[in-house]
C-alpha cells in the first residue's frame, strides 16, 4: 500500500492522469454537447475509432500532422453527420442507431486498413505523423508543477482549453441558449419558430468534430499508430463522465479526470505484478462503481 | 389497420436489406478487382456445398440464443447490452465446469449448462438491479461490464483453466461427455439446434402468454402506467434481465461444447452484437428470430466465402448490417408513402370518419 | 357591432382538410375567416379539430389540402418560423417555455439581437421591457419563467407573441388553467389589443366566456366547420346545441347522497417537495360510502401530490391515510387495488395506459391474476378476447376490434378503456382525476353517469377536477386545496357561487380550522 501511495503523489503519475483524461475528456465534451440538445450520443465511441484511423490516414498521406488531425475531425463529422440524417431526418431510435454506428466503425476501421496495407490490426505500415508536445514557458520552470503541467500534447491543451470555450459558448451565444432550450423543452423552442432538429444538428456535428479530435489523439498523441479497436470504451465511460458532471463543463471536466486517474492507476498497478487481466479491468469497474454511488446520491436526494 | 402497419414494417424491411445490398455491391466494385467473383461468392458462396449449407445453419445457432435474449431485455425497454460479455462469461463458465467436474450421461451436458446460464444470469443482475434499485444507466453500466466480463474471463482463465501443455491460451480439453453430437454427417451441425427451436418456443410462450410476460412488454411500452397499475416494477426489470442473461449464458454453453474442444476465445467473440441486430431484425419478437438468424448467418457465410476467394475482407458484412438495422429502424422511411395511403382510404372512404 | 363597419378579412382558411395517421379525419373541408380587429371565437367540444386547424394555421401541423389566405395572398407556412414570420403568433394550452430560462430570454428566443457574436442582453431587455410594461411585468425580466404563477406564465407567452410582431393572435384554451378572476383580468387585456388593432382568435368551449368576449363565433364540430355567426345573435343554448349536434341534456339525474360509513380517511398527510417545501400540508378529511367529494383548487395546489399519496404512488411524508380502516403506508399499490381502490388518473397517456398495446391488452393489465384469463396455465387469446368484448360493449368504446392498439383511439374512447378497467375491479373507493379532461360530451356524460351509478352502488368517489362545471354537477361535498392545505369546506355544493369558490381557490379567503375540519365526518359517522 505504502508503495502505492509513494507513486501516486509522484509528478509523473499526476502527468500521466492528465494525458491519459484526455481521451476520455474530450469525449466526454462530445458527449456533454450533443446530451444538452437532448440528443444522447452513444456513437461516440464508434466516431472516435474511426477518425483516429482517418487521422493516421490523413498524415501519412500527406505527410502533415495537422492535416491528419482536420482528417480526423471532418471524418468525426462526417461520422455524426451519419448519425444525425439517420435519428433526425429517417426518425430512427438515436440508441439502436449509435449502436450499429459503433459495430460499423469497428468492421469499417478494419476493411480500411486492410485495403490500404492489407493488415487487419495495426496500422505501422503507414508513416503517420504524431502530434507534437509543447513546454509551456514560465509553468514549465515552476518545480514540481511545471512537469505536471507542462510538456504534454498540443491536443490535451486543446482538451482543457475547449471545457471553458463550452461553458462559455452554452451560455453566452445564441445557438449555445438554443442547445440548452431544446435539451430541456424542444417544445418550447419550436414553436419559438426554431428548427429543433437544425439545432440538434448543429450539436451533434459539434460532438463529432470534438469526438474526432479525441480520436486523433488517440492515434497520433497517446500512441503513433491506429490498433483495432483502440478506443476500448471511453467513448462510453465519457457518458458516464457526462452524467456525473450533471452536463455542466466544469464538473464533467472533474469526472473525466477522475476516470483519467483510474486509467493512470491501472497502468501503475502493473508494476506491483498484479495480473494484467484485473488491472486493466479496473477502469470499467470504476466506471460502474462511480456510476452506482452517483446513482444512489440522486436517488436520496430525489427522496429527501 | 394493424395489416396495414405489419406491411408496412415488412416493407421496411425489405427496402432497408435491399439498400444494404446495393451498397455493399457499390463498395465492391470500388474496392475489389474481381468483383464479379466477390459478388457471387457473397449472395451464392453459401449454397456451394453441403459443409457451407451446414455453416449457415451452425453460425445461426448461437446468435438465436443471444437474439432471443436481447428480444427479451429490449422487450422490457431496457438497453442492456450485456448478452456478449453473458455469452462470454457462459461459454467459459461451462467450459469450466465440464474440464474441471466430468459428469457423466446427461448430466455432463445439463451441468455445463446450467452453469454457463448462472453466469450469463449474474452478468445481467448487475445492470438491472442498478437500475431497478438505484435508477442508474443501464445501458453504460452494460457496456463497461462486457469489458469486465471479458478480463475476468482472461483471468480466469489464464490462472485457473489454462492447459499448459497446449501451445496458445486455452482451457483443457473438455470430456465428451460434455460434447453436443453432430446430428448431420458432412455438416457441423449439432444438436444445439434442439435447444435454439425449444428456447424459441419457450421465449414466445414466456412473453406472450404468461403474466410474467405480459408485465415485462407493459413495463417496456409505459414504466409509469405497470407502476399504476400494480405491477412490481423493480422485479419486472430484474426478472426479464436475468432470464436474458441466462439466455444468453446457455447460448454461449452451446457453442463451447457444440463447435469447440476447447474455450479458447480471447476476445469477446461479438455475438452478442449479433444479438442486438438479430432483436432489431426481428423487432424483438422471439418467433421471427429464427428466420432473421439464417438470414444473418447466411450473409456471413457469404462473406467468409468471399474473404478467403477474393480480395474483399469479411468486414464488409459489419458495414452492411449496421446500415441495414439503421435502415431498419427508420420509421420515416415509409412514412410519406403511408400517409398518403392513409389520406387515399380516407377520402375515399366518402365523407365518414 | 361589425355589421356596418368596413369588414375586410385578414385572414382566409379556405377547404382545409387534415387525417391523420390513424385514418381519422382531424379537419374536413373547414373554412374559416376572420376579420381584422375582432375577437373571433372557435368553439367545438373536445376533439371536434379546433386545436388541429390552429397548429394548420401556426405551422406545426401541414394540411393534406386546401389553402391560407393572408391579407388577399396565399401562403405555405412550413414551420412556426414561417408563420411567426408574418405575423401570426400562438399562446398554447400548455405553454411553451423553457422553465430555467429568463423572461427575457424566453422571449426572445430565435429573435436575440446579438453583438461580437454573443447575446446582446442589454439590448434584448430593453426591447422586451418595452412591451412587458402592457402588462406590468417589466420588474419580472430576469426571472426564470418556472418560478412564475401560471396566470404570469400566459402573459408571457403573450408578450412573446407580440416581440416577434404578432398581428393575429390566436389564443387556444386560454382560461381552463386561469380563476375566475384571472379570467376577468385576461379579458381586460384582451380588450386592450383589440382597441389597438391586433386580430384574437380566440379557442375555448366555455360558451360564457365566449359570448363575453367576442364579436364573432366559428363553430367546429366533428372536424367539420359548421357555422360562423355574429355573437350578439346567438344564445349560449344555440351554440351549444350546435356544437354537439344534437340537443344534449346537460343535466344529470342524481338524486341526494346518502353517506354511510368512512372508507378512506385522510389524517394530517405531508408530502414534501423539492426543496424541502410542503407541497401538501398536514390535511385530513375523510369520504364516504355513497358520496361524491370534490377536490377543486387551481392545479399545482398538491392537489396531484395528495391523490399520489393516496393511491400508492408517492411515498407519504407525514401522516396516514386508510382506507377501508386499514393503514396503507406498508401496503404496495397491487394490495391497494385488492383492497378496493380504483384509480382513475389525470393523465391518461402517461399514467392509465399503455397506448402501443391493444385494447384487451391494456383491460387486463390490472387483472393477471384473475384464473378467469388462463387456459392450461397460459394466457389464453379466446378469453381475454371475450372479456374485452364484453367490456367494449358495455362501456361503448368506439373500435375496430379488441385489438386495435389503444393509440388509435379517440380521447374519449382512450378513456373509457381506463374507466371500463378500474370500474371492473370491486371497486368500493374510486379516486378520479380529471376524469373528463380533453374529451368529447357523450364520453364526458357516460363517465359522469357511471360515476353516480357507483356512488349510489355504495362506493365512495375522490373527485378532483378543474372543471368547475363537473364539480358542481357531481360532487356531494366540496372541499377546495389552495397552497397544499385546504382553504374551505362545503358540505353542500349549492352554498356556494363560482366567484365565491375563486377567492378560496385563490386563497384569499380561507375559513377556520373548525369548518375545514367538518371534511373529516367525524361526529357524524364514525370510521369503520
Amino acid at each position: 500500500m505504502g508503495q502505492i501511495l509513494e507513486i501516486i503523489f509522484t509528478a509523473d503519475f499526476l502527468h500521466s492522469i492528465i494525458r491519459l483524461s484526455t481521451p476520455i475528456l474530450f469525449a466526454t465534451m462530445a458527449a456533454l454537447i450533443s446530451e444538452r440538445a437532448g440528443v444522447i450520443n452513444i456513437g461516440i465511441e464508434g466516431t472516435m475509432l474511426f477518425a483516429s484511423l482517418m487521422g493516421v490516414v490523413g498524415s501519412a498521406f500527406t505527410g502533415n500532422v495537422w492535416l491528419g488531425v482536420l482528417c480526423a475531425v471532418v471524418s468525426g463529422i462526417a461520422f455524426s453527420g451519419l448519425l444525425s440524417f439517420f435519428h433526425l431526418k429517417l426518425e430512427t431510435d438515436i440508441v439502436l442507431t449509435g449502436i450499429a454506428l459503433n459495430l460499423m466503425s469497428s468492421g469499417l476501421t478494419i476493411f480500411i486498413l486492410y485495403i490500404l496495407t492489407g493488415d487487419k490490426g495495426v496500422s505501422t505500415q503507414l508513416a503517420s505523423k504524431a502530434v507534437p508536445n509543447i513546454n509551456i514557458p514560465l509553468i514549465q520552470d515552476i518545480p514540481v508543477l511545471g512537469s505536471i503541467l507542462s510538456g504534454h500534447s498540443v491536443l490535451t491543451y486543446l482538451a482543457f482549453f475547449l471545457v471553458i470555450a463550452l461553458a462559455i459558448f452554452l451560455k453566452k451565444t445564441k445557438l449555445g441558449t438554443y442547445i440548452r432550450a431544446v435539451g430541456e423543452n424542444s417544445d418550447s423552442v419550436e414553436t419559438a419558430g426554431i428548427s429543433v432538429n437544425m439545432v440538434r444538428l448543429k450539436a451533434l456535428l459539434i460532438s463529432g468534430a470534438i469526438s474526432g479530435l479525441g480520436g486523433a489523439f488517440m492515434s497520433m498523441a497517446y500512441v503513433n499508430m491506429f490498433t483495432k479497436d483502440m478506443v476500448a470504451g471511453r467513448g462510453f465511460i465519457a457518458l458516464a463522465a457526462e452524467a456525473m458532471g450533471r452536463g455542466v463543463p466544469g464538473l464533467s471536466m472533474l469526472s473525466a479526470l477522475f476516470f483519467g486517474m483510474a486509467d493512470a492507476l491501472s497502468n501503475n498497478l502493473q508494476l506491483f505484478n498484479m495480473p494484467s487481466e484485473l488491472t486493466r479491468l479496473m477502469p470499467y469497474a470504476f466506471t460502474i462503481v462511480a456510476l452506482g454511488i452517483y446513482a444512489a446520491r440522486e436517488q436520496r436526494k430525489s427522496k429527501a | 389497420m394493424k395489416k396495414k402497419n405489419l406491411l408496412f414494417s415488412s416493407a421496411t424491411t425489405v427496402l432497408a436489406i435491399t439498400i444494404s445490398l446495393v451498397i455493399a455491391l457499390v463498395i465492391i466494385l470500388c474496392v475489389s478487382e474481381q468483383p464479379g467473383q466477390a459478388v457471387t461468392a457473397l449472395l451464392l458462396g453459401p449454397l456451394r456445398s453441403t459443409r457451407l449449407i451446414g455453416s449457415i445453419f451452425t453460425t445461426a445457432i448461437p446468435i438465436c440464443f443471444t437474439g432471443l435474449a436481447v428480444c427479451l431485455m429490449f422487450q422490457a425497454s431496457m438497453f442492456n447490452m450485456c448478452a456478449e460479455g453473458s455469452f462470454f462469461l457462459g461459454a467459459l463458465a461451462a467450459a469450466a465446469f465440464a474440464t474441471k467436474v466430468p459428469l457423466p450421461g446427461i448430466l455432463g451436458l445439463a451441468g455445463p449448462m446450467l452453469v454457463g446460464a448462472a453466469a450469463g444470469a449474474l452478468l445481467c443482475l448487475v445492470p438491472a438491479w442498478l437500475k431497478a434499485k438505484l435508477n442508474a444507466s443501464e445501458m453504460v453500466a452494460s457496456l463497461m461490464l462486457n469489458y469486465i466480463a471479458l478480463y475476468l474471463g482472461l483471468y480466469v482463465l489464464n490462472t485457473y483453466l489454462r492447459d499448459q501443455s497446449f501451445g496458445a491460451l486455452a482451457s483443457e480439453k473438455l470430456p465428451d461427455s460434455s460434447k453436443l453430437d453432430k446430428i448431420i454427417p458432412g455438416t457441423s451441425i449439432h444438436s444445439g439446434i434442439f435447444l435454439a427451436i425449444f428456447f424459441i418456443v419457450l421465449c414466445f410462450l414466456l412473453l406472450y402468454k404468461t403474466s410474467l410476460g405480459h408485465k415485462i412488454r407493459t413495463y417496456g411500452q409505459n414504466p409509469r402506467f405497470t407502476k399504476y397499475a400494480g405491477i412490481k416494477v423493480g422485479s419486472v426489470i430484474i426478472l426479464s434481465q436475468v432470464l436474458g442473461g441466462a439466455i444468453a449464458g446457455i447460448g454461449g454453453s452451446v457453442e463451447v461444447m457444440g463447435m469447440y474442444e476447447r474455450f479458447q476465445w480471447t476476445s469477446l467473440p461479438g455475438y452478442g452484437w449479433d444479438g442486438v441486430i438479430l432483436a432489431i431484425l426481428a423487432r424483438n419478437k422471439p418467433q421471427y428470430v429464427p428466420l432473421a438468424a439464417i438470414f444473418l448467418s447466411y450473409l456471413r457465410v457469404g462473406a467468409s466465402t468471399m474473404a478467403s476467394n477474393t480480395d474483399v475482407p469479411k468486414e464488409l458484412i459489419t458495414v452492411i448490417q449496421a446500415i441495414m438495422i439503421m435502415l431498419i429502424t427508420a420509421t420515416a422511411l415509409l412514412k410519406g408513402m403511408k400517409q398518403k395511403m392513409v389520406i387515399k382510404e380516407a377520402l375515399s372512404s366518402g365523407t365518414d370518419s | 357591432m361589425t355589421d356596418h363597419e368596413q369588414v375586410t378579412p385578414i385572414l382566409e382558411m379556405r377547404q382545409i382538410s387534415k387525417v391523420y395517421g390513424n385514418g381519422v379525419y382531424a379537419n374536413q373541408q373547414v373554412s374559416l375567416s376572420v376579420n381584422r380587429g375582432e375577437i373571433h371565437a372557435l368553439v367545438g367540444e373536445n376533439g371536434a379539430g379546433k386545436s388541429t386547424l390552429m397548429k394548420i394555421l401556426f405551422g406545426m401541423e401541414k394540411p393534406d389540402q386546401g389553402e391560407i389566405v393572408l391579407e388577399g395572398k396565399t401562403v405555405t407556412f412550413r414551420s412556426p418560423q414561417d408563420a411567426i414570420a408574418r405575423g401570426i403568433g400562438m399562446v398554447h394550452q400548455h405553454f411553451k417555455l423553457v422553465d430555467s430560462l429568463s423572461v427575457t430570454e424566453n422571449v426572445t428566443m430565435g429573435y436575440e439581437p446579438v453583438k461580437r457574436g454573443f447575446i446582446d442582453r442589454k439590448t434584448a431587455k430593453e426591447k422586451v421591457s418595452k412591451i412587458a410594461e402592457l402588462f406590468e411585468l417589466q420588474d419580472e425580466l430576469d426571472t426564470a419563467t418556472g418560478k412564475l404563477p401560471v396566470g404570469i406564465k400566459q402573459k408571457v407567452e403573450i408578450i412573446k407573441a407580440l416581440y416577434r410582431g404578432a398581428q393575429i393572435l390566436i389564443l387556444d384554451e386560454p382560461t381552463a388553467v386561469l380563476t375566475p378572476q384571472e379570467t376577468e383580468e385576461l379579458f381586460d387585456q384582451l380588450m386592450k389589443l383589440k382597441s389597438r388593432g391586433y386580430t384574437v382568435i380566440f379557442i375555448s368551449h366555455k360558451l360564457r366566456e365566449v359570448k363575453q368576449i367576442s364579436n364573432r363565433i366559428s363553430i367546429m364540430r366533428q372536424g367539420k366547420m359548421i357555422d360562423t355567426v355574429d355573437t350578439d345573435g346567438i344564445t349560449e343554448q344555440e351554440i351549444s346545441s350546435r356544437m354537439v349536434g344534437t340537443n344534449y341534456s346537460k343535466n344529470l339525474a342524481k338524486k341526494a347522497a346518502e353517506p354511510k360509513e368512512v372508507l378512506l380517511q385522510v389524517k394530517n398527510l405531508t408530502a414534501v417537495g423539492m426543496n424541502k417545501k410542503e407541497v401538501v400540508n398536514n390535511v385530513s378529511f375523510s369520504v364516504r360510502a355513497g358520496e361524491i367529494t370534490g377536490i377543486a383548487g387551481v392545479e399545482g395546489n398538491g392537489q396531484n401530490e395528495l391523490i399520489q399519496m393516496i393511491t400508492g404512488l408517492r411515498k407519504i411524508d407525514r401522516g396516514s391515510v386508510c382506507i377501508m380502516g386499514r393503514d396503507t403506508g406498508k401496503l404496495s399499490i397491487q394490495e391497494l387495488r385488492e383492497l378496493g381502490m380504483s384509480y382513475i388518473p389525470s393523465d391518461r397517456m402517461e399514467d392509465g395506459l399503455a397506448v402501443s398495446m391493444s385494447i384487451g391488452e391494456n383491460l387486463i393489465s390490472t387483472k393477471l391474476k384473475d384464473r378467469r384469463l388462463y387456459r392450461h396455465h397460459l394466457l389464453s387469446k379466446k378469453k381475454i378476447r371475450d372479456m374485452a368484448n364484453q367490456l367494449v360493449r358495455d362501456y361503448r368504446i368506439k373500435c375496430d376490434s379488441q385489438e386495435t392498439p389503444v393509440s388509435m383511439l379517440s380521447g374519449g374512447n382512450m378513456q373509457k378503456v381506463v374507466v371500463a378497467r378500474e370500474f371492473t375491479q370491486q371497486a368500493r373507493l374510486i379516486i378520479a382525476e380529471q376524469p373528463t379532461r380533453g374529451i368529447d360530451v357523450g364520453a364526458a356524460k357516460f363517465i359522469h353517469e357511471e360515476l353516480i351509478r357507483l356512488r349510489d352502488e355504495n362506493c365512495a368517489v375522490l373527485l378532483v377536477t378543474a372543471d368547475l362545471e363537473e364539480l358542481y354537477q357531481l360532487s356531494d361535498n366540496i372541499l377546495v386545496m389552495y397552497d397544499g392545505r385546504f382553504s374551505a369546506y362545503f358540505p353542500n355544493p349549492d352554498q356556494v357561487s363560482e366567484t365565491e369558490l375563486g377567492n378560496y381557490m385563490l386563497g384569499v379567503k380561507i375559513q377556520s380550522e373548525t369548518e375545514i375540519g367538518r371534511g373529516c365526518h367525524e361526529e357524524e359517522k364514525p370510521a369503520i
